[in-house]
């Protein structure tokens, strides 16, 4: 076996090397100057979230993850059940906790958008 | 006019230094005064790969910090009278350059020179961002090789926004430097080839530097390879490059070493 691949043409790595820095810089570039724009991000999304409930700066996560057609903006926000308001959950979501009709999920996880 | 011309490239060992020493031998040989100067504080080798490493009283810091004057600082080179080299400091850290301390220093040299080419670090920290701070010219020295590219994308972006032409609104004129390439292994798809590289960072091409043992062997004696061996086609390569650098139209070429039929048997091992 061994034989028979050193006589096998080996297939090129150039046009793989070529690609993905082609793709990874597109990236790079788009976001080369604003190198700290999941910060910002995270910085103006909690201040839109604290106008309606009372976050934490920690409880606040964003991510960006690259894929080769479509790129996710993940972003997670963790509010304390207590200080939780609520408002009714769609349908198919329905409630874990029997004792509390209404409420939420211990952790709300909310505005997740992407998967 | 003096221009200042700084040889940049962001990853390290990609042949910045070699560059610097091979392009300055070589403008300096075509008749240009050239001084060169090591900004990389604290891991000096400019003086070490131009052979001047035991004649290394005050350095670039010396100066910037006014206790010693350039010319007491400034090394003449022994083979080629018209170049100079304004070491770095072996001691001191980066953080005692100052960018006023460097700017007097390098309108001091503009005014001496007609080349005044400045060694850039690796990385993108105060010693990298200050050497390419007052360039007119740049070159990207980049391997055929995936984290060299990305590192030269990344410098291109610095060059187009940290210098002081960016900030007034002019450009820096960027070269590409093609080193350590191997025809033979682009042309079987081992190897990013020439138009690759020229279409991902898109910036002209300023030469080609075939991959070659005479390179090691000339930093072994601390000589310049366009000084050590002239004829060797890494020497062609760059005295090519020093040409266009002058403003000539050159097309571009890859030299290849002429080999006897003992050199292609056993070629590839020999250093």
């Amino acid at each position: 076996m061994k034989i028979l691949n050193f006589f096998k043409q080996r297939t090129s790595t150039a046009p793989v090397a070529r690609e993905r820095l082609q793709l990874l810089l597109a990236h790079e570039r788009a976001v080369s100057g604003k190198s700290d724009l999941i910060a910002i991000l995270q910085e103006e999304i909690m201040a839109v979230i604290a106008k309606h409930f009372p976050v934490e700066q920690e409880g606040i996560t964003v991510k960006m993850e690259r894929g080769e057609v479509v790129s996710t903006l993940e972003v997670e926000v963790e509010i304390p059940t207590p200080m939780c308001p609520s408002f009714p959950l769609p349908a198919n979501s329905a409630p874990s906790d029997p004792s509390e009709p209404v409420s939420i999920e211990p952790e709300t996880k909310m505005a997740r958008t992407g998967s | 006019m003096a221009k200042v011309l700084v040889v940049t490239s962001g990853k390290g060992g990609v042949g910045k230094t070699t560059s610097t020493a091979a392009l300055g031998a070589a403008l300096a040989s075509a008749g240009k005064n050239v001084v060169l100067i090591d900004f990389d504080v604290g891991l000096r080798n400019l003086d070490l790969v131009m052979g001047a490493e035991r004649r290394v009283v005050y350095d670039l810091i010396n100066v910037v910090q006014g206790d010693a004057k350039l010319a007491q600082a400034l090394i003449r080179d022994k083979r080629v009278p018209t170049l100079s080299l304004l070491p770095a400091s072996q001691t001191r850290d980066k953080d005692a350059l100052t960018d006023e301390g460097v700017s007097s220093v390098i309108t001091e040299l503009k005014e001496k020179f007609d080349w005044v080419i400045c060694d850039s670090p690796a990385g993108i920290e105060r010693g990298a961002t200050l050497a390419m701070r007052h360039a007119d010219v740049a070159i990207v020295v980049t391997n055929p090789e995936v984290s060299s590219v990305r590192d030269s994308d990344r410098i291109i972006g610095l060059l187009d926004s940290k210098t002081e032409r960016a900030e007034k609104g002019e450009r820096v004129e960027k070269h590409l430097l093609l080193t350590r390439f191997d025809a033979a292994r682009a042309g079987r798809g081992e190897m990013l080839n020439v138009g690759d590289v020229l279409e991902i960072l898109s910036i002209p091409l300023l030469g080609i530097i075939p991959e070659s043992s005479e390179v090691l062997r000339a930093s072994n004696l601390g000589s310049p390879i366009t000084l050590n061996n002239p004829a060797s086609a890494a020497a062609r390569a760059y005295f090519e490059a020093a040409k266009r650098l002058n403003g000539e139209a050159l097309d571009v070429t890859i030299p290849i070493d002429r080999k006897g039929l003992f050199g292609k048997l056993f070629g590839r091992r020999a250093a």
